[in-house]
């Protein structure tokens, strides 16, 4: 492949068609799109613009009807048979039957890592999410912010340096919000990790990516690509600069823009 | 507290309609028998007679308990007349059935959840075998097992097993189905193999249904094992004790045999009830 070497995730032309009972709803309509390594990209757009959708594609979850795509160099099945990304859902997801630190075991275990390592990673990734000492409570003793931060430790506990998030911090509320998306900002330069993020709050994609790809719905695709001007380094209220605000314009902008065809 | 009072304001009108239809029902032999001598019975006479004849065609409540009594606590339990001896026949029977019913209706469950040839093919017959009426069909399993040389325990827990594989298998599909799709595509982002799956997942989750289904499947097998017990020719068990008494008219042996296997059924799902508890508050799922 001659494409650059520092892609994790490059999309040509991707297309995707569900065929349903009342037609055919084109989800996915010529995407392209190239991630590089230790980039975070959001994906931001109304419900129905298929930013669910692509994050699902890349992770083998659904299958593209048209256009290529690889992850690492390989086919989306590839890579998740190489368990290349970690993916965290809407909903924490966590077993009830299962203490935190077993639930982030899951992925150990389903891996075959040894019982010394695992512990070892429950260990590192609780650290990294700030839950070291609720490893032993059970997922009812926390909050809705801690679980979600449980579930994406349970992403992070095995070797895969992609993260696909999939509106993690959609069903919590501002203030909590606002913590995690710090912490995860924190996370992200610790760990170099290239990060696939689905949200649907303009704040939030400006602060945390790198890039920003605003999509519009019917069909699905990509408005507009905002190469993020802010530095990495970024405290909450590098909110209230105005690079950031001409940022968030910019993505106001592009979502109207979508709109407009309808 | 409030459950208890409730329950026992239950037991108490049941207890009051049955004596008032033990003396509905009695009263004719009461008045025929006097007729017959050509005496007149005065009205409260003609209560206590329906209280205590030998052969009632309902009898009261405390018939039934003497006699219950009578055949548990003061029979040796050695004794063939002992209701602790029969029911421990058909308590073995129905606890080899229900284990026997439970593990096949798991692994049905778990083929048909993995195999969309096994849900097509299987479920309508796992569906039609029930319609079938078990009274047809038990004397043919005793007779069939027979004629191979099986006989005594193995048959019987059979018939049990034929009633309690049917609500264990339903019900444990539904609960083997019941991790969201969101929990399936967590573990296919993993390459989970199915076996993993089913260990890690489908199984826990499936807790709550299978204690349901176990509940029901344990009443069938009791059901089931009397039913086992009538063609064998009434030699032993609760099922025998019914037969028995439907021949001699002993209506008071019938009706204790019949509130013994009923005690025992509750005894029996309470008892699954008390483990289901304990198990889904430990796996966090009851709270």
């Amino acid at each position: 492949m001659e494409q650059n070497s520092q892609a994790v995730i490059a999309a040509k032309n991707l297309n995707l068609v569900f065929e349903t009972n009342d037609g055919s709803v084109h989800a996915l309509k010529d995407v392209d799109l190239t991630i590089k390594k230790g980039e975070f990209v959001s994906f931001i757009g109304p419900s129905g613009c298929g930013k669910t959708t692509f994050l699902r594609v890349i992770a083998d979850l659904e299958q593209p009807t048209g256009g290529s795509i690889s992850v690492n160099g390989m086919t989306p099945h590839e890579a998740r048979e190489a368990r290349a990304y970690g993916y965290v859902f809407q909903a924490s997801g966590l077993y009830p039957w299962r203490t935190i630190a077993g639930n982030i075991k899951l992925p150990l275990e389903i891996m075959d890592y040894s019982k010394e390592e695992q512990d070892k990673r429950v260990q590192q990734v609780l650290e990294l999410v700030e839950l070291d000492s609720f490893g032993n409570k059970y997922p009812w003793q926390l909050s809705g912010g801690m679980q979600q931060r449980a579930s994406i430790a349970r992403a992070l506990s095995f070797d895969a340096d992609i993260l696909l998030m999939d509106e993690p911090f959609g069903a919590l509320d501002e203030i909590v919000r606002d913590h995690l998306n710090e912490q995860l900002l924190a996370l992200w330069a610790r760990t170099e990790k290239t990060i696939g993020f689905v949200t649907h709050s303009i704040p939030e994609a400006v602060y945390l990516s790198t890039k920003i790809v605003v999509m519009s719905p019917r069909p699905g695709r990509i408005a507009d690509v905002i190469e993020s001007t802010l530095p990495k380094e970024r405290p909450l209220d590098i909110r209230d600069s105005k690079e950031f605000l001409e940022i968030a314009a910019r993505v106001r902008d592009g979502l109207r823009a979508g709109h407009l065809d309808d | 507290m409030k459950n208890l009072i409730s329950v026992l304001t239950v037991v108490f009108a049941i207890i009051i309609i049955w004596y008032g239809a033990a003396y509905m029902m009695n009263k004719q032999w009461t008045l025929d028998q006097a007729e017959r001598a050509g005496t007149t019975v005065t009205a409260s006479e003609v209560f206590k007679d329906t209280m205590a004849q030998e052969r009632p065609q309902l009898p009261a409540p405390h018939q039934v308990i003497t006699e219950i009594w009578k055949t548990t606590i003061e029979k040796k339990i050695t004794s063939k007349r002992s209701l602790i001896y029969h029911g421990g026949i058909t308590l073995s029977s129905t606890a080899l059935g229900f284990l026997m019913g439970s593990l096949l209706g798991i692994t049905l469950a778990i083929s048909i959840v993995h195999s969309r040839t096994m849900d097509l093919s299987v479920m309508p017959w796992i569906i039609a075998s029930q319609t079938i009426p078990i009274l047809a069909i038990a004397p043919m399993i005793i007779v069939v097992l027979n004629a191979v040389g099986i006989s005594g325990l193995i048959p019987k827990a059979m018939i049990s097993m034929y009633l309690s594989f049917f609500p264990v298998a339903v019900g444990m599909v539904k609960g083997l189905r019941a991790p969201d799709t969101m929990q399936l595509d967590l573990m296919k982002t993993y390459r989970a193999s199915p076996w993993q799956t089913l260990i890690k997942l489908r199984l826990p989750s499936s807790m709550p249904y299978l204690f349901t289904s176990l509940k029901i499947a344990m009443a069938a097998s009791l059901v089931g094992a009397i039913i086992g017990e009538l063609p064998t020719g009434a030699v032993a068990g609760l099922g025998a004790r019914l037969l028995a008494g439907s021949y001699y008219g002993q209506t008071i042996q019938i009706w204790s045999a019949l509130i013994s296997a009923a005690v025992l059924a509750a005894v029996l799902v309470m008892l699954i009830g008390a483990i289901q508890n304990i198990t889904l508050k430990r796996m966090g799922m009851l709270r």
